[in-house]
């Protein structure tokens, strides 16, 4: 079972109930579980998306588009009933924080999409877990049986008219659903290939219906800020990133888990003091800091707050905020190819440029791991990278892209003094040399 | 889930699966907007009980949905956690994605390849484990972690990991 | 919608809001280059070949998935988009094989078109190529994964085009393949549509791969002669031994009236024309009652000496002729002034597939209620009685289908089966067996109830709404039905009709008068009009049908019978022995059931094999062109005239070629003297140059043009290449034939009549798909 850590500087939103029992609908209810619920209700849809607004929420998946702009995206009328789809296809490598929501806190998600259901005038949510993550789906039904059972779930809720029932889907092993159209397919029992956009989900999504799909984290995050205030939320983090982020610190630390830090929390304190350092004494050497798909930071850009716009201007991003961390003695060849073969695995093949550009910077990257590289080599690659970037179909191909132009960029030396100490044979040098372009 | 969501259900007769399953399938299908919808957790439950999305399988389950049997291969090969021919009974899924790579999740594959006398993808002679290497699983910061079948094994030692091993050829030759 | 402003490569240009900027651009004449993207299926925006640069946006965008705006202004060939298109046809050349010297697409690749215009000339990559073997999918079709660049194209046509859904994608990334639905093999329509997609060598054609290169051969747009749609198939032909061999069939001109379509019939089942029975001499049939070949003079000599023996001694009324509903209008047109001018009978006739004769006569003073097969594709509504088109008639059901899902056509269908068209039908109408005249009945009726099938009335009432209903109709109606279902059409404002028939010219053999009281264009014999100031000595009074010709001779009444490219006695199991007194002269491809009892037997050319017209069911009259050519082989239209010149009638009195009879085109004299050439004169006013050859069949479309109602049509336009729809002109109240003069040919996707028995490759497919278990069984021919 995950081990929950804690430290003092933590601002525990998401994280207020873990380790206290709360999947139990009695304890979370004492714990003033549904009262955010109760207080949507009696305030109306339009005070929820105002205070969403207000609360500068940007969505925790990856992207960080302000969750109350997209809720108000919505139409309000539609011939089409419309749907509340919560993201818990937690895939990112290096991401493991919706995993402790569901284990620890299931009805936080419930309780964010009902009200998310309020809000846009849904009367049904789905709230789809990664296939892997069965014992936590099992939890989830659990928790929404019980919700059936205390009239929280069906109609007439709280006797104020607001019917909404939610149900559990699983996904069956693909990182790709993880992008919301493709998340929408697979939810209508398809591949999971993403749509074309526009249309924008919030207007034609889950069975042709406007649909919001939020990250599981950003829905556990609602029932907190409808109780305290958008303003309120706001306040924690930096400006325009509002609020806590569950930080999950993966890799050579003393101490990883999942840390609810406030957006905007220094990178560097965060994985010296909060997680206690490198072990064994050892250096630091680069930090993926939000998931696989993120570029890496080597050691001397760590002293850096962590929200979206911090990041970006330091060419990287917050992404899915799993903080992974190398010590001196990792390889980046190794690192670079483990995540190359991740994203030539997960690529769903729609496109050209995806499905052909992960398979060749596989292909490539294995033969340089496997001390067969040359100098034509990362050329050759970054130069697949930098045209695969911005072209493909959805963003699993920047995803791909984005981790190895950083790889190529920040360590070149490294690949290089890797080619010193592997030489290639001869004949391959030749070969490389002949046909790279 | 409430009464108000179970309409009237048809039992598909001449059914492969269990009683429960089958009357768990009648149901699933009545649960969404798109009949369809219940696809993807059909094959999955299917196969767990079954062992594979086997070629009954796949009609059994075109029926029950309405699609063509093209239209179930189609989406039972997209999925990496489907599979048409069975795994070994315990099927351990050793994570070597980043995480688990800078905490050891290569040495725990060979190590069980060592332990269970397997490569990547093989099933033991005996038909109690199979192995793969897979992507992450969502267990990052409690690496190196391997899921057996849906159950996690996290912080993972060669030592923790030989009990674990134990623990399912217990179970395996218990009656 | 109201047009909409936008600039591409500094070009203002205009097109209605909504279009997608990448026709948008095609529109004007701006190639936006793309794989995957294809006119009229959905948009998959796969390749990302198509990205241009759009202002005051910061990524490159897909041209495939952004409709045109106001004021948008958009770059097609910058070298940032040039860099971004190579770098794709780098990625793509990286797995696929480079065989294009033995690739049946090469030199007709749209991935060789993109390697050219981008220049990727240097491989990019070093690791080895992922290999898998070829597969066959069926007896027409394979896949070789490598060469396939995954753009889904036949993924798509097959499923929203064809309503098959045979194809399928599988696996993921790299990993990824087009599965076809039987694991390793296709149950589907075999209509090849997936190869014609395909922009490289990925699919290819059973008949065709590894034959020849694309550039060996010469490419012929004509018409399929198989069934009554009237197809536009282009044929690859090729130098052969004995003439010029056929060996691919395809949809390359995508001009015709099928636009993207072609079936399995027009693109593979053009093999007949090389299968090793082929007639290619002349037989007569010796004392001992075998068949001995012979020179073309002997067996001509023989043929028209006999027939002309008959004529002379027990007169014209013992002499029969059948034509085809295969040959030409030309070849019809003259075969009927054959057998009334030279031989001097009315006894003509062919197997009808539907009845026309009734169609006619119930369309009378209304022809311009008649529907092109152009209209099934726009029409917002149809109704659709009988016939089963996916297998009958496949260009049809592909134009309704492609009409509801591009423009959302309502379809009502009424059958008594329950054929696939129904699952793109608004409304459908199962009815009991033999109840399609009180269906109609019911359609015009007020009645509460038909037969107590829910519906009924709803189906009713929603067809009755409908303002401009298109009705097509399969042979299931004939005679009175027809009046009964025009007249209820009539009933609607604005509907128009359509008469179903099985073969490529069926339509044309009827409105060319092969038909025992009909002259060309439905003008009773016994009122010749206009045919009768040309030809004088008409007979007037209707001859002998096709049924009445096989009773006559088994009285011993029919000395001679002349059959061009028929075959009624399979077709009417017409017992051989009852034509043991009857001279028979049959012209034909193949020693048939009907080519055994003859005396005389001249081997004669198909439809691919030379020129002429066509007339399809709905009335839509194209060009067809010689293709093929075979040594030994002689046209229907030429065999006529050397039969005819052998009997003493003068060649010019049957085909106008030359300066005509007269070389006096009536300025002399005066037009009003009688005596005037009135051909020469027409085609003096129409510019049209006299013909050079008595077997030139344009001599004869002239003469059609000139005379049969109904064909004046745009002779240019015909010329093009285009279908040039002719009208119905009915002339005066004609009889009711006899139903059992109708006999449909039953022919499904796989038959052909007797045609295609001859056809290998449709033989072939027929035969594999009785074989695959759990496939659609398809009804099979009576011959």
């Amino acid at each position: 079972m995950p081990q929950l850590v804690s430290h003092p500087e933590e601002v525990k939103v998401i994280s207020r109930r873990w380790g206290k029992g709360a999947a139990d609908i009695d304890k979370y209810i004492e714990m003033g579980g549904y009262a955010s619920l109760r207080k949507a209700v009696e305030n109306g849809p339009e005070w929820v998306i105002s205070e969403m607004k207000a609360s500068g929420l940007r969505g925790r998946g990856g992207a960080g588009f302000p969750t109350g702009m997209k809720w108000s995206f919505v139409p309000k009328q539609s011939e089409k009933p419309k749907y509340v789809l919560v993201n818990g296809d937690e895939s990112e490598p290096g991401t493991c924080k919706d995993h402790l929501i569901f284990l620890e806190d299931p009805h936080s998600i419930i309780e964010g999409t009902m009200i998310a259901g309020l809000a846009i005038g849904s009367k049904m949510g789905f709230i789809y877990l990664r296939g892997e993550y069965r014992y936590l789906i099992e939890i989830m039904d659990r928790a929404l049986a019980q919700c059936y059972e205390r009239g929280i779930l069906g109609k007439n809720i709280f006797g104020s008219g607001f019917d909404f029932d939610a149900i559990s889907q699983t996904g069956a092993g693909a990182y790709e659903v993880g992008e919301e159209s493709a998340l929408m397919e697979s939810l209508e029992g398809k591949r999971g290939i993403p749509r074309i956009k526009p249309p924008f989900p919030a207007v034609v999504g889950l069975y042709g219906g406007p649909t919001v799909i939020n990250n599981a984290e950003t829905i556990a995050s609602v029932p907190f800020i409808i109780e305290m205030g958008g303003a309120a939320y706001a306040k924690i983090g930096t400006e325009r990133n509002g609020g806590t982020r569950l930080f999950g610190i993966s890799g050579h630390v003393n101490r990883p888990g999942v840390y609810e830090l406030p957006m905007g929390y220094n990178l560097k304190k965060m994985i010296y003091e909060v997680a206690g350092g490198i072990p064994n004494g050892k250096a630091l050497k680069a930090v993926v800091p939000g998931g696989a798909s993120c570029p890496i930071l080597r050691a001397d850009e760590i002293d850096i707050g962590m929200d979206f716009d911090q990041l970006g201007k330091a060419g990287s991003m917050l992404g899915s905020a799993g903080v992974v961390v190398l010590d001196e003695t990792v390889s980046i060849i190794e690192f670079a190819l483990r995540t190359i073969k991740f994203y030539q695995h997960e690529s769903c093949g729609w496109c050209i440029p995806c499905r052909e550009g992960t398979d060749w910077l596989k292909k490539t990257m294995t033969r340089f791991y496997e001390g067969y590289g040359t100098v034509k080599d990362i050329d050759n690659m970054s130069y697949l990278a930098d045209n695969m970037l911005g072209r493909t179909f959805c963003p699993l191909g920047d995803a791909a892209a984005m981790p190895m132009i950083g790889f190529f960029k920040k360590f070149r030396g490294e690949f290089e003094a890797y080619i010193q100490a592997n030489p290639a044979a001869p004949e391959t040098q030749a070969l490389v040399e002949l046909v790279g372009a | 889930m409430s009464p108000e969501m179970n309409p009237e259900m048809n039992p598909v007769p001449n059914t492969i699966f269990s009683p429960e399953l089958a009357a768990r399938f009648d149901r699933l299908v009545t649960l969404y907007p798109l009949r369809r919808s219940a696809l993807v957790p059909m094959l999955l439950y299917a196969q767990d009980e079954v062992g594979a999305v086997n070629d009954a399988v796949i009609a059994e389950i075109a029926r029950r949905i309405e699609i063509t049997e093209l239209d179930v291969r189609n989406v039972i090969s997209y999925y990496s956690l489907l599979h048409t021919k069975p795994h070994g009974k315990y099927h351990v899924q050793v994570c070597t994605n980043i995480s688990c790579m800078l905490r050891g999740g290569n040495e725990m594959l060979q190590h069980c390849k060592d332990r269970l006398g397997i490569g990547n993808k093989e099933t033991t002679p005996d038909g109690v484990f199979s192995l793969e290497e897979v992507e992450c699983i969502g267990v990052c910061c409690w690496a190196p972690a391997v899921q057996v079948n849906y159950d996690f094994h996290d912080n993972l030692t060669n030592e923790k990991m030989d009990a674990v091993l134990e623990n399912y050829r217990q179970k395996a030759s218990a009656p | 919608m109201a047009d909409v402003n936008f600039t591409v490569d500094g070009k203002k240009l205009t097109a209605p809001a909504g279009t997608i900027l990448i026709e948008a651009c095609r529109t004007h004449g701006i190639e936006v280059p793309a794989f995957c993207y294809y006119p009229k299926l959905a948009v998959q925006a796969a390749c990302r070949m198509c990205l241009v640069r759009i202002e005051k946006v910061p990524k490159l965008q897909t041209a495939c998935t952004t409709p045109i705006a106001e004021g948008m202004v958009v770059q097609t060939e910058t070298p940032e988009i040039a860099q971004a298109r190579k770098a794709t046809v780098q990625l793509l050349l990286g797995n696929h094989p480079l065989d294009c010297p033995v690739c049946d697409a090469g030199g007709e690749c749209e991935l060789q078109d993109m390697t050219f215009r981008y220049g990727a000339p240097t491989s990019q990559y070093v690791e080895i190529k992922q290999h898998r073997e070829e597969q066959q999918w069926s007896p027409v079709v394979f896949y070789d994964r490598p060469r396939c660049i995954l753009c889904y194209r036949c993924v798509a046509v097959c499923g929203e085009g064809m309503d098959v859904h045979a194809l399928g994608v599988q696996n993921r990334g790299a990993g990824s393949v087009i599965a076809p639905n039987l694991q390793d093999h296709l149950d589907c329509e075999e209509c090849g549509m997936c190869i014609d997609i395909c922009p490289v060598g990925a699919l290819t054609s059973g008949t065709y791969r590894y034959k020849t290169r694309p550039w060996e051969m010469n490419h012929v747009g004509t018409v399929c002669t198989h069934c009554g749609d009237g197809c536009k198939t282009t044929l690859g032909v090729r130098r052969a031994d004995d003439g010029m061999e056929i060996v691919r069939g395809d949809n390359r001109d995508k001009s015709g009236i099928n636009g993207d379509f072609l079936c399995i019939k027009g693109r593979y089942a053009f093999d007949f024309a090389n299968h090793p029975e082929r007639l290619t001499k002349p037989l007569i049939r010796q004392a001992d009652g075998r068949f001995a070949t012979a020179t073309w003079d002997q067996a001509l000599d023989y043929a028209a000496k006999k027939l002309k023996e008959v004529r002379d001694t027990r007169g014209p009324q013992a002499i029969g002729v059948i034509g085809s509903n295969r040959t030409t209008n030309e070849e019809n047109y003259l075969l009927q002034k054959f057998a009334r001018t030279v031989l001097g009978t009315n006894n003509i006739d062919h197997h009808r597939t539907a009845d026309y004769v009734s169609f006619v006569r119930a369309l009378a003073g209304k022809g311009s209620r008649a529907a092109s097969l152009r209209d099934a594709g726009t029409a917002p509504a149809i109704l659709l009685l009988g016939n089963d088109p996916t297998e009958q008639h496949p260009a049809l059901a592909w134009e309704l289908r492609t009409n509801v899902r591009l423009n959302k056509a309502k379809i009502f269908v009424v059958n008594t089966r329950d054929i696939k068209l129904r699952r793109q039908a608004k409304a459908f109408l199962h009815i009991p067996e033999g109840t399609y005249a009180d269906a109609v009945r019911f359609l015009g009726s007020n009645d509460s109830d038909f037969n107590g099938i829910e519906g009924a009335k709803d189906f009713r009432d929603a067809l009755r709404a409908e303002q401009k209903l298109v009705i097509f109709f399969g042979s299931e109606f004939r005679g009175h039905d027809i009046d009964a279902l025009v007249s209820f059409g009539l009933s609607l404002p604005e509907a128009r009709f359509g008469c179903l028939a099985d073969y490529a010219n069926s339509r044309g053999a009827a409105d060319m008068g092969l038909l025992p009281d009909m002259l060309p264009g439905y003008r009773h014999v016994s009122t010749p009009g206009p045919f009768a100031e040309e030809f004088p000595n008409l007979p007037q009074t209707p001859g002998k049908n096709l049924i009445e010709m096989f009773d006559a001779a088994e009285r011993g009444e029919l000395g001679a019978l002349y059959v061009v490219g028929a075959n009624p006695v399979s077709r009417y199991n017409i017992d051989p022995a009852s034509l043991k007194n009857t001279f028979v002269v049959v012209q034909e491809m193949f020693l048939t059931e009907t080519a055994q009892i003859a005396d005389v037997i001249l081997p004669a050319a198909n439809l691919y094999e030379k020129g002429g017209s066509v007339t399809n069911s709905y009335g839509d009259l194209q060009l067809v062109k010689k293709a093929g050519d075979r040594a030994g082989v002689r046209s229907d239209l030429e065999l006529i005239v050397r039969i005819a010149d052998r009997m003493g009638a003068k060649p010019q009195q049957l085909v106008p070629f030359g300066r005509g009879l007269r070389s006096d085109s009536g300025q002399s004299r005066g037009a009003q003297s009688g005596e005037a050439d009135r051909h020469t004169i027409w085609l003096a006013s129409r510019q049209i140059e006299p013909k050079v050859s008595p077997f030139d069949p344009y001599a004869v479309l002239d003469e059609i043009e000139r005379l049969v109602p109904g064909y004046d049509i745009e002779r240019m336009n015909l010329l093009a290449g285009n279908d040039v729809p002719t009208r119905l002109v009915s002339v005066e109240s004609i009889t009711t034939p006899r139903r059992d003069l109708v006999l449909p040919a039953e022919d499904a996707l796989f038959t052909s009549g007797t045609l295609g028995r001859y056809s290998a490759k449709l033989a072939e497919v027929h035969e594999s798909h009785r074989s695959i278990p759990g496939a659609t069984p398809t009804e099979t021919a009576a011959d």
